[in-house]
């Protein structure tokens, strides 16, 4: 019964089960796509299947943390509206036509200012005030839209504006510019989890707040900063939807996305409770869905039933996820 | 209320403070109201308001009895809204079975959400999300994604169109009825109980021997078949099943829900105060519109949303401070 | 119930329990924290299902199997946590499920409240039954949930720690209650750990200890050393002889008051408590279940809030506290429930043993990972946990490897003053000496430690002075050495003056 040294850390293991049975399913639908579907191994596909893949996975991002420190955002949809209806009203105003990189730099300001600003919000009621999560986002939920339509007077804002488009339609490397937003994205919040003492806080407040405010952790600042870090990302989507578009439509920019990007955060691993978040996971569910959506839709499957497919995905991953749990 | 001897105006003051308020409230509006514009008092603005709002009144019927035991329903609109299409589709039928047809199909996603969050244990407001997704779906497959129009020759026009005694719309006066069938079973029955004391306390109930399942399986259906006759009454009302329609409106359900004094974290509500809380709301809407008809503000339709949305920070904001867990010291 | 076994994943809860309940007597249930109490109620009240035995009502073989089947059986059970609905009306929570009918399926209203209002005034209580129940205080909410019990017309009522919350005059009111269920015939299953109110209501009492039934005796032909004798495998004979012996001071070095708290008060549980701990000094304190040892360390770390009296740290007054500036003074803690409020399950033994110290391994914005390493691994191997690696997750380990990175996550933050409640509990002997040898050694370089457990041998042997806890009371101080076993019980075991009894 000695005690035994420890030398050396296990080497960090970056693909658990629910990412192994990820990427499995995730080859499964390659492979489908490749033989069934026509064109599918071409560039023009990929680029439009990494073009919607970006923002659902840019949320996903935000609501993984948000779900990892035991709480949930039903308001991100809305945040993406508002952000993607204030750009355009900023970088499109007349006094800013003169320097087009200013107003699109104010435009971003301003835009995720707004998003900081919900995120703050949600924290607030949440920590403070002790509001339950859900209900505490859904009055954004409810009204975060309605803002956005009240400052755009419900108009879609049109607009030709490559200095702000360009996040939204340009291309790097061949592939879209979203694309390497969504892996720099991921990139940064994952070492934000994995290096710093906010990251550590935030699975620790979600695994056991009892024990996380016994041992010191700061948990109001962590649960608001979690909050506030949804709501920037779904900001950033939000812009990247409008540029794509080179529309700002507040009534549709978003829509239905939280319950998209709760699914991409659960099938990539996840846990509803609380303590675990699986960024690059949220990434991996984002692709899979849009994936099965791809594979409907290209085979002639219409639209209205993929909605449905998606429903049933979303139920079958929580279903399994809780029944593992126990 | 009435559950006891005799109606006690102290107690139902005391401890119903917030439907009071929201009675008054409306009150207040209504005199409002009747001051300021000409056609508020009405006819026309009388049964047209009450017509359309009885769609909503009986969503949020059904809101209540799911927030009451604890859960959350946000399937209703898109049920609302397949359930229109389902209606109009049986409408040559005559109105009995578009009826039940409409409230049938409600029933049934009331059903897929019940198995869900009793027999699976998912969360409600993931699973409810789920159902509608496809409810959503599912009305767009069956009409095709065109809004189905009505027989407008079949009695099925008459709920939405005409009036009892000439100035009560049909729509209300089942919204009626349901509501005081729902306040029975809710004051006065085992089942009503047993809902309020889940959401009370979900583990207390469980020790105390109620018949958990059975009360939860039951709102959910409830909520389902509200929300099919919310439906019927769109379709009927509008002359058409309209697949897209619907959104936002578990949103206006849970707002009224709120408004009218019922626990969000469930436990405590009341049928006659979420019909208050719908109608203030639909009021609040109306005199929105006089006011924009008389010029003086100009407030687009979009406001809408965030009224809604900010009578439920206020209501949120209130109720975190009043609700008192159970606790011994 | 007859030989009721019981086992949880393979662990034994309930080894052979025997039970026996005689009509009209009011029976008490006593044990240690472990000894299968609260195990057994449940299964009598249909939450647990049983293994093997049998449960025997009114002489014929019951299957319980769900708490409505209990209530069915004659079965009811007043929790601890007063298992009621708070929102809902006093007569609801007394009938809810059995409500009287009338027309049919409708619940008839006045007869509810009329039947509730004459239960409630049996024991004495007017009160307006139509309001909410958690507009009446806690005394108050226990009787309705009695009431619950004897509208039920059950044969067995089972109150689980009953008089918790309650104060003296409370008290007595539910004795009379209890007394009046006991003319009426109705049994009373008692489990309490104030073994002063046995003595006031029970006829019999039934000891359990580690999962067994051990002992069954008549309350009034036995002594409170015996029932504690019991309880915990002693001989009383023993106890009854030891002497108190002069006690000559200790032989450690003391240093510096690190903390003084005098006339602390936070609630119900802790009342009046006062203790000096020295660096240097290990101050142990010794009460049974309930006597208030857990709510001291609460105190002294600053998670409840001090109604009365003052606390010193290091000279100092000071107001108030919260668990990060406690932690920040070099307080830590080391909590009694480790499953609860002690380990992040899904989190690595690396980090959970880190997570105190993050602010103090924080390079920028940056945990710094190597050092990090260094001291996981140091008290890794200094604390002899068994684990793969450092990064193996924490709810793999047994409970006395996850003990011990509890131990370092608190020993990481170089303590000035260490709180450990139950420390080895759930450890085995031989980490149980490596720990107190560790924390001896800490103590040797000066740092203070408040030792809390419940094993006897353990206070004797690693503490340098020893209070003495009675329900919330500090009454005596006893100093090593010369403390024995034998000593400390006597000292727990005999009310004390000034002490409600």
């Amino acid at each position: 019964m000695s005690a035994t040294p420890v030398t050396t850390a296990r080497p960090k293991v970056l693909i658990d089960t629910t990412m192994r049975n990820g990427l499995i399913v995730l080859l499964i639908l390659f492979v489908f796509n490749s033989l069934m579907t026509p064109n599918f191994l071409q560039m023009q596909t990929l680029s439009v299947n990494i073009s919607q893949v970006a923002t659902i996975a840019i949320v996903a991002i935000g609501m993984t943390l948000v779900i990892a420190a035991g709480g949930i955002d039903l308001s991100v949809g809305a945040v993406m509206a508002l952000s993607g209806a204030l750009a355009p009203l900023v970088f499109m105003s007349d006094s800013l036509q003169a320097s087009p990189v200013l107003a699109v730099f104010l435009a971003f300001a301003v835009a995720l200012s707004a998003a900081l600003l919900c995120g703050l919000f949600n924290g607030y009621l949440i920590s403070h005030l002790g509001v339950q999560p859900i209900i505490a986002t859904l009055i954004l939920f409810i009204s975060g839209r309605g803002i956005a339509q009240v400052l755009t007077n419900g108009n879609l804002q049109t607009f030709d504006y490559p200095a702000f488009s360009v996040i939204g339609t340009g291309k790097f490397l061949a592939l879209p510019v979203q694309g390497w937003l969504m892996l720099f994205l991921a990139a940064a919040v994952y070492w934000v989890v994995s290096k710093t003492p906010f990251g550590r806080y935030l699975l620790a407040l979600g695994g056991n707040e009892k024990a996380a405010l016994l041992s010191g952790v700061p948990v109001h600042r962590v649960k608001i900063g979690t909050y506030v870090i949804c709501s920037l990302l779904a900001g950033i989507a939000g812009l990247i939807v409008v540029a794509i578009n080179s529309a700002s439509d507040a009534a549709r920019n978003g829509e239905l996305m939280e319950l998209d990007a709760i699914a991409a955060a659960v099938v990539g691993g996840a846990l509803l409770q609380g303590g675990r978040a699986p960024i690059f996971g949220a990434v991996l569910g984002a692709i899979i869905i849009q994936l099965v959506k791809y594979t409907l839709l290209a085979n002639g499957i219409e639209d209205e039933v993929a909605l449905i497919a998606k429903a049933g995905i979303i139920v079958v991953a929580v279903y399994f996820q809780q029944s593992v749990k126990e | 209320m009435l559950n006891n001897d005799g109606f006690d105006l102290r107690r139902y003051l005391r401890s119903d403070m917030q439907s009071v308020g929201a009675w008054i409230a409306l009150a207040l509006l209504i005199a409002f109201g009747l001051l300021r514009y000409e056609n508020f008092g009405g006819a026309y603005n009388f049964s047209s308001f009450l017509n359309y709002n009885a769609m909503f009144i009986v969503i949020s019927l059904g809101m209540c009895f799911v927030i009451m035991s604890g859960g959350i329903d946000l399937s209703v609109g898109s049920v609302a809204a397949f359930s229109s299409v389902v209606a109009a589709y049986l409408s040559p039928h005559g109105l009995s079975v578009a009826m039940f047809g409409g409230v049938a199909a409600g029933m049934c996603f009331g059903a897929v959400n019940a198995f869900f969050i009793v027999a699976m244990k998912i969360p409600p407001f993931i699973a409810t999300l789920a159902t509608m997704l496809a409810a959503k779906g599912g009305a767009l497959v069956i009409s095709d994604a065109q809004t189905i129009a009505i027989d407008w020759s079949s009695s099925f026009t008459v709920l939405g169109m005409q009036q009892a005694w000439g100035i009560l719309p049909w729509t209300i006066v089942v919204t009626l009825l349901i509501a005081l069938c729902l306040w029975l079973v809710l004051e006065h029955t085992s089942l009503g109980r047993t809902v309020l004391a889940l959401g009370g306390s979900e583990d207390a109930s469980v020790l105390m021997g109620l018949s958990v399942y059975r009360a939860q399986i039951f709102v959910y259906l409830l909520s389902g078949a509200c929300a099919g006759m919310a439906g019927v009454f769109l379709a009927s009302g509008f002359g058409a099943g309209q697949p897209l329609e619907g959104i936002g409106w578990e949103l206006t359900a849970i707002a009224s829900v709120v408004v009218g004094g019922t626990l969000l974290t469930g436990g405590k509500g009341s049928v006659l105060a979420t019909i208050a809380g719908a109608l203030l709301l639909g009021l609040v809407f109306n005199i929105l519109n006089f006011e924009n008809g008389l010029g003086t503000i100009n407030l687009s339709a979009y406001w809408q949303m965030v009224i809604r949305g900010g009578f439920l920070f206020v209501v949120i904001l209130l109720q975190a401070r009043v609700s008192r867990p159970l606790q011994p010291h | 119930m007859r030989n009721i076994q019981k086992s949880f994943s393979g662990v034994v809860a309930l080894g052979a329990v025997d039970l026996d309940v005689l009509p009209g007597e009011v029976h008490a249930l006593i044990g240690q924290n472990g000894a299968g109490k609260s195990t057994l109620i449940k299964i009598l009240t249909g939450v647990y299902k049983r293994d093997d035995g049998e449960v025997l009502i009114d002489g014929e073989v019951s299957i319980i199997g769900s708490p409505r089947e209990a209530q069915d059986c004659g079965v009811a059970t007043i929790y601890q946590e007063l298992n009621l609905v708070g929102l809902r009306s006093v007569t609801e929570n007394i009938c809810l499920g059995y409500e009287p009918r009338r027309f049919g399926c409708f619940v008839d209203w006045p007869k509810a409240h009329r039947d509730a209002r004459e239960v409630l005034m049996r024991f004495g209580v007017d009160i307006d039954v139509r309001e909410p129940l958690n507009s009446y205080s806690t005394a108050i909410q226990q009787l309705v949930a009695i009431a619950r019990a004897v509208s039920l017309d059950a044969k067995l009522v089972i109150m689980d720690e009953p008089t918790s919350s309650l104060d003296e005059q409370e008290v007595e009111v539910l004795f009379a209650v209890i007394r009046g269920l006991k003319r009426d015939g109705v049994s009373v299953l008692y489990v309490s750990h104030f073994l002063e109110e046995l003595y006031q209501v029970c006829d019999r009492v039934t000891i359990m200890r580690d999962g067994r039934s051990v002992a069954v005796r008549e309350i009034a032909h036995t002594s409170r050393i015996e029932l504690i004798a019991e309880m915990l495998g002693r001989d009383p004979g023993e106890i009854e002889s030891a002497g108190m012996t002069e006690f000559s001071a200790g032989e450690a070095v003391k240093g510096e008051p690190l903390v003084e708290v005098s006339g602390i008060a936070t609630g119900r549980q802790l009342q009046n408590f006062d203790m000096t701990v020295h660096a240097g000094e290990i101050v142990g304190l010794g009460g049974l279940l309930g006597s208030g040892r857990t709510e001291v360390a609460r105190a002294l770390f600053g998670l409840d809030r001090l109604s009365k009296g003052g606390l010193k740290w290091c000279g100092e007054e000071l107001k108030s506290m919260k668990p990060a500036e406690a932690i920040a003074l070099g307080i830590g803690y080391l909590t009694e429930d480790r499953k609860s409020e002690g380990i992040v399950p899904g989190l690595s033994v690396r980090e959970n043993l880190s997570l105190a110290i993050l602010p103090r391994i924080t390079k920028g914005w940056c945990i710094d990972r190597q050092q990090e390493r260094e001291i996981v691994e140091h008290f890794v191997s200094a604390l002899g946990i068994k684990t793969a690696d450092i990064d193996q997750p924490i709810r793999e380990l047994s409970g006395g490897n996850q003990q011990k990175v509890l131990l370092g996550r608190w020993l990481a933050i170089s303590p000035k003053l260490l709180l450990l409640d139950e420390p080895t509990r759930g450890v085995d002997i031989g980490a149980k000496f490596e720990i107190q040898a560790i924390i001896r050694d800490y103590v040797s370089q000066g740092v203070g430690v408040v030792l809390i457990s419940s094993e006897f041998a353990e206070l004797v042997e690693g503490a340098d002075t020893v209070v003495v806890l009675q329900e919330g009371h500090s009454v005596r101080e006893l100093s090593n050495p010369g403390v024995s076993e034998d000593v400390l019980l006597k000292a727990i075991a005999e009310p004390a003056s000034g002490v409600a009894a």
